[in-house]
Parts: structure tokens; C-alpha cells; sequence
């Protein structure tokens, strides 16, 4: 890992801490108050507040977990620099391809 | 009489195995005095390394039953409680022969981690003042008294399984110069250590500092250029 995967891991490492404070406090209140899918679902479709909540918070956990994979690939498998790159790129397109796949479903579908 | 110790030494090169031979326990022994009693009574032809037998060369690291250490100052009463003792060559560098390794890739990576001084005054002037209790003269002098014996490097997991990483020492050695006010090598270094394979690798797993026989933190050394490269790399003064 170079100075520059180095920091993008660890600033969105930092921006997720709120971002998952607030997800866990989101899942207590809908849990405690017996709220339904479809309740939930009528409170976010259409909220650009919760599409770009959940859309960042995708685009940094894509980011921070293709880092982390490459440097465990790099370190632990035959695949050197190069090849652990490529798997971690497809691995952060996929994580980023899925979650914004969930995000449109919460707030768009 | 304190008995006989059981003691199992490296024998061969990289593919080898332990030999078990019985030396007398005496009071305040070395596990080099160990090894030394072998070569000098049992067999002759066993290769180790050693030179100041005080704790100052770092000639003599090993590995004594499994963590690598300073057998020169490693009294055996502290470390074969069960009266047995297993040396084995450092993890981390190719075995030349028994207890040897070679120490070239150790020593490559603190040149490639800018380990060496660049000055930048001539002799022709006047030398510069540095007080000791400034705050990156401390720095400097807190892992200073490193004696590139290798222990950090063969206790360090980073290093087994990434190639490329410089290791506990260079990266230490290389926060040392950066905290010189003398040297005038900083961004150069700066530029080498934030690459792949450096201080960016390490895990801070702390191997180095819990072994360091010169009760250094390399750790820290490493945190610090972690922090001083970002810096950097941030103000555009390095790339990454």
C-alpha cells in the first residue's frame, strides 16, 4: 500500500464512523417503534436526504473494503501488486454496483 | 553442577534440520556462551555469528525457542525454563549455513529507505548548533541507538509475507534522519518510504517493539512517518 491507497482508506474509514452511528441509530428506532417495510419504504421514497446518505455511504465502504481486500490478496495470495489491483477493482465495482442497486430500491422503486 | 541443557541447533541451509546435542548449564550463561560451548567442544564446523559479545554489534541475533533475540545478553536461565533450548537461524533472511543468514537484503532495504545521512553543510562551515531537548531532536534520539541486529525484522509479520517491505529497522532508521536538522535528505526519504513496501505497510502488529532488544519502539517511528508522508503527499510535495 502507497501514501495515497493509504489515505483514501483511512478518510473513508473516518467518514463511515458517523455514517454507521447513524445507520445502527436509524435500525434501533425503526425496530423499537414496530415499524413495517412499507412504512419504512414510505418515509425514504423519493428523499434525496436518504439517497445521498446511503449513496455515500456505499461509495465509501466500496473504496475502503477494495483497498482492504487488495492489501489481504497482495499479502496472503500468488497474486502480486498488479494482479491484486484488478481483483480489487472489480471487487469495488461490484460492492458499489450492488449497493446503488439497494439505494435506488429504498429511495427510487 | 546445574545439570546439562538439551539443545537443538539449526544444522544446514535452508532445507536442514534441528541436531540435538547436551551442553553443562552454568550460572549466568548465554545463549551464545551456549552455542560458542558446541562449536568450540562438540563440533567445530558449526557456523554462527558473533563479534562483541556485550550487546553494542547486533552480530548475533537468533532465533531461540521461537522469538528472535540478542544471544549475547539473553541469559539461558530466562528463556529455557523447561532446560530446553532451540536456536534456529533468523526468520526472514536466507540461511547461508546453521545459525548464519545473510543480512544483504536487511541492509539493501536501508538504502533503499534513504538510510544514510545527506548532509547539507560542507566542513568548510560552521557546524550547526542542534539542542538536545528540542522536540525533533528527542524524536531522533529516541530510536537512535539502533544496532541493526535484525530482531525486528525477523519478528515482524509484514515482512514474511510482503517482500517489498522495508522492515521495523530501515523505516526507524529513516524516521531518525528525517528528525536530524542536519540532514538534508527529508524529501527524498519521505518520497521512499511512502511507496509500496513502506512505512504504509506496516500493521502495527508491535512485534518489533515487544522484541527490540534496545527497548526501541519502531512502531512508533513508523506511525510517525505514516503521519509526516501524508502531510506530504496533501501539500503536493511528494508523490504517491
Amino acid at each position: 500500500m502507497n501514501v495515497r491507497l493509504y489515505l483514501w482508506q483511512r478518510a473513508t474509514a473516518a467518514l463511515m464512523v458517523p455514517l454507521v452511528l447513524v445507520h445502527i441509530a436509524v435500525i434501533f428506532y425503526a425496530a423499537r417503534n414496530g415499524m413495517t417495510a412499507a412504512d419504512i419504504l414510505s418515509r425514504t421514497h423519493g428523499s434525496i436526504v436518504w439517497a445521498s446518505y446511503y449513496g455515500l455511504f456505499v461509495a465509501a465502504a466500496s473504496i475502503h473494503a477494495a483497498i482492504g481486500v487488495r492489501n489481504v490478496l497482495a499479502e496472503w495470495s500468488p497474486l502480486k501488486d498488479r494482479g491484486a489491483s484488478q481483483f480489487a477493482i472489480v471487487f469495488g465495482f461490484l460492492l458499489a454496483g450492488l449497493g446503488a442497486r439497494a439505494v435506488f430500491a429504498v429511495v427510487l422503486s | 553442577m546445574l545439570g546439562d541443557l538439551s539443545v537443538s541447533l539449526w544444522r544446514g541451509g535452508k532445507e536442514g534440520r534441528y541436531e540435538t546435542y547436551s551442553v553443562p548449564q552454568r550460572q549466568s550463561q548465554t545463549v551464545l556462551d551456549v552455542v560458542t560451548f558446541v562449536q568450540r567442544h562438540i563440533d567445530p564446523t558449526l557456523s554462527y555469528r558473533f563479534a562483541c559479545r556485550v550487546g553494542v554489534c547486533g552480530s548475533c541475533a537468533m532465533t531461540v525457542n521461537g522469538r528472535p533475540r540478542w544471544t549475547c545478553r539473553t541469559h539461558v536461565s530466562k528463556v529455557a525454563g523447561s532446560g530446553r533450548l532451540e536456536i534456529g537461524p533468523l526468520e526472514n533472511l536466507p540461511v547461508i549455513k546453521d545459525l548464519a543468514t545473510d543480512m544483504e537484503p536487511f541492509f539493501e532495504k536501508w538504502q533503499k529507505a534513504q538510510g544514510v545521512f545527506a548532509p547539507s553543510k560542507t566542513r568548510h562551515e560552521t557546524i550547526e548548533q542542534i539542542r538536545p531537548d528540542s522536540a525533533a531532536r528527542r524524536l531522533a534520539d529516541a530510536a537512535i541507538e539502533c544496532i541493526n541486529c535484525g530482531v525486528c525484522y525477523a519478528a515482524c509479520d509484514t515482512v514474511r509475507w510482503n517482500a517489498d517491505y522495508l522492515g521495523p529497522a530501515a523505516l526507524t532508521r529513516a524516521w531518525t534522519l528525517l528528525n536530524d536538522e542536519r540532514d538534508a535528505g527529508g524529501t527524498a526519504r519521505l518520497q521512499a518510504v511512502a511507496a509500496a513496501g513502506g512505512c504504509h505497510a506496516c500493521h502495527s502488529h508491535q512485534s518489533c517493539q515487544e522484541l527490540c532488544p534496545q527497548t526501541l519502539n519502531p512502531t512508533a517511528a513508523i506511525a510517525g512517518l505514516k503521519r509526516r508522508t501524508a502531510a506530504a503527499y496533501l501539500k503536493g510535495e511528494i508523490k504517491a
